[in-house]
């Protein structure tokens, strides 16, 4: 997937050019148009700045000029820490951090999902939060003078259903 | 003053001394926290995948707290954001709310817009104010040096916030340290993110982040580290040790939760504090503390 998404050529059979507009319908992609790809993100990204084949700039450059398919098999879409650093600085109101969450959004509903996301997806629906907790950690939450936690939470794990998500994610793992 | 008290997934899991210590804080302060079984995560994790997923459980969760007619105080900074984004979205959207009360009418659930979300560390710092916060200081921390960490979801995307402070250059974390009597370090990459969130996602680029500013802070001399975020905490306390086995390199740097570090202000033994559940222990710490006040 890496070695796709940074290969250097571009064949104009595989530019979207909907894309864009596609993103900025979107709720956080409207400015996305207004790059003018001036790199204030990449700059003060802290992911960047550990690992380069992360580059916000280089993400938004791709998605403006349609490059849809490569940007949303991409890994790469999923290493935005969302520190919101870029989000604060672009000059242009591109709310970057948002732009990559309705790339992932994107990249669900066409069959790729990162497997950590599978798994929290999973958990919440199943047990409405994170961290599955149970009668035993409510023993231990007592001793230190702690309310007990719910163990459950149907509602929250209806949403789940009402949304159709969890079904959508169950689909895109079988496609890995 | 009340609120419903929001603990999320991490907190009570993960991070039960952050909780037991806010609610001590709390008390001592005369903040009265409801607690409400029903709420369930806040929807972060699940807004990579799906907004409108988030957008629910969110709006789930902030209708169970406007049916005791409370605001809710959460403690994690994720939690934050999420909670006032959506009830920002909400408030702001007439139409929106509307298509989000369609689904919720599925579980019997109405989101109204009547009430506020705000970080605990926020409410200390606004409403309870420096000025209380000082004068109810028992023991003051004089002398130990702390380095504060805001985290990113506390103060960004700062629209939602208001500006309550500076996302460039933040101090109300700052000033809540110092109103203890302690000392406030600064460092380099004070604004730098945990990693928390791609800790699954990469988890050599995730330490790699942690690290950076532990090698900061380290330099300057700060006794602990504090915090108000229980993913940072995940990130500098319970993964201290691997990042020093991982990059062959030495901390022992204690990580505290603000409301440690001002319960211990406070007079709270750290016990009652649940320092003992610290992954490096703040032994030299509470031996100053100690000391001190075998002295006075």
């Amino acid at each position: 997937m890496l070695g796709k998404s940074t290969e250097a050529h571009i064949s104009f059979g595989e530019l979207d050019p909907q894309f864009k507009y596609e993103i900025s319908k979107l709720p956080g992609g409207e400015n996305i148009k207004y790059c003018f790809a001036c790199g204030t993100c990449s700059a003060g990204c802290p992911v960047r700045e550990i690992d380069e084949k992360y580059n916000p700039r280089r993400i938004i450059r791709m998605a403006l000029l349609g490059i849809k398919d490569r940007v949303l098999s991409s890994d790469l879409i999923w290493l935005c820490s969302t520190c919101y650093t870029c989000h604060e600085r672009c000059p242009q109101g591109v709310k970057i951090t948002e732009v990559m969450n309705v790339l992932k959004n994107m990249a669900v509903r066409e069959g790729y999902i990162h497997p950590s996301f599978t798994r929290q997806v999973e958990l919440i629906a199943a047990h409405g939060r994170l961290y599955e907790m149970d009668e035993f950690d409510n023993k231990k939450r007592e001793r230190m003078g702690l309310p007990p936690v719910a163990t459950k939470c149907p509602e929250a794990s209806e949403i789940f259903n009402i949304t159709g998500i969890l079904k959508l994610v169950s689909k895109s793992k079988s496609k890995e | 003053m009340k609120y419903a008290l929001f603990l999320g997934c991490t907190v009570p899991a993960r991070a039960r001394n952050y909780e037991l210590s806010t609610r001590r804080v709390a008390q001592a302060l005369g903040i009265e926290f409801t607690d409400i079984m029903d709420f369930s995560c806040c929807g972060f994790p699940v807004k990579s995948v799906d907004v409108k997923t988030t957008m629910l459980l969110a709006a789930r969760n902030l209708s169970l707290a406007e049916e005791k007619n409370l605001n809710i105080c959460t403690i994690c900074s994720a939690c934050t954001s999420i909670l006032t984004e959506v009830n920002k979205e909400l408030k702001e959207n007439g139409e929106l709310k509307e298509k989000v009360n369609e689904k919720l009418a599925k579980i019997k659930r109405e989101y109204g817009g009547d009430i506020e979300v705000k970080h605990f560390a926020r409410i200390l710092y606004e409403d309870i104010g420096i000025e209380q916060i000082k004068s109810s200081v028992k023991k003051s921390l004089e002398g130990i040096k702390f380095a504060p960490h805001y985290g990113c979801h506390y103060l960004k995307p700062s629209e939602i916030y208001g500006n309550f402070d500076d996302p460039e250059d933040p101090t109300s974390l700052d000033e809540l340290i110092r109103a203890t009597g302690a000392e406030v370090i600064d460092y380099g990459d004070k604004k730098l993110c945990c990693g928390g969130a791609i800790l699954g996602v990469d988890e050599d680029i995730s330490l790699t982040m942690a690290k950076k500013k532990l090698d900061r802070i380290s330099t300057r001399g700060a006794d602990a580290i504090s915090l108000i975020c229980p993913f940072c905490s995940i990130m500098y306390d319970d993964n201290q040790r691997k990042i020093e086995s991982q990059f062959e390199t030495s901390y022992n740097l204690p990580v505290l939760h603000y409301p440690q570090v001002l319960g211990l202000a406070l007079g709270f033994e750290p016990k009652e504090l649940g320092l003992q559940m610290n992954r490096v222990k703040a032994t030299e710490i509470i031996n100053k503390l100690q000391k001190g006040k075998t002295e006075s």
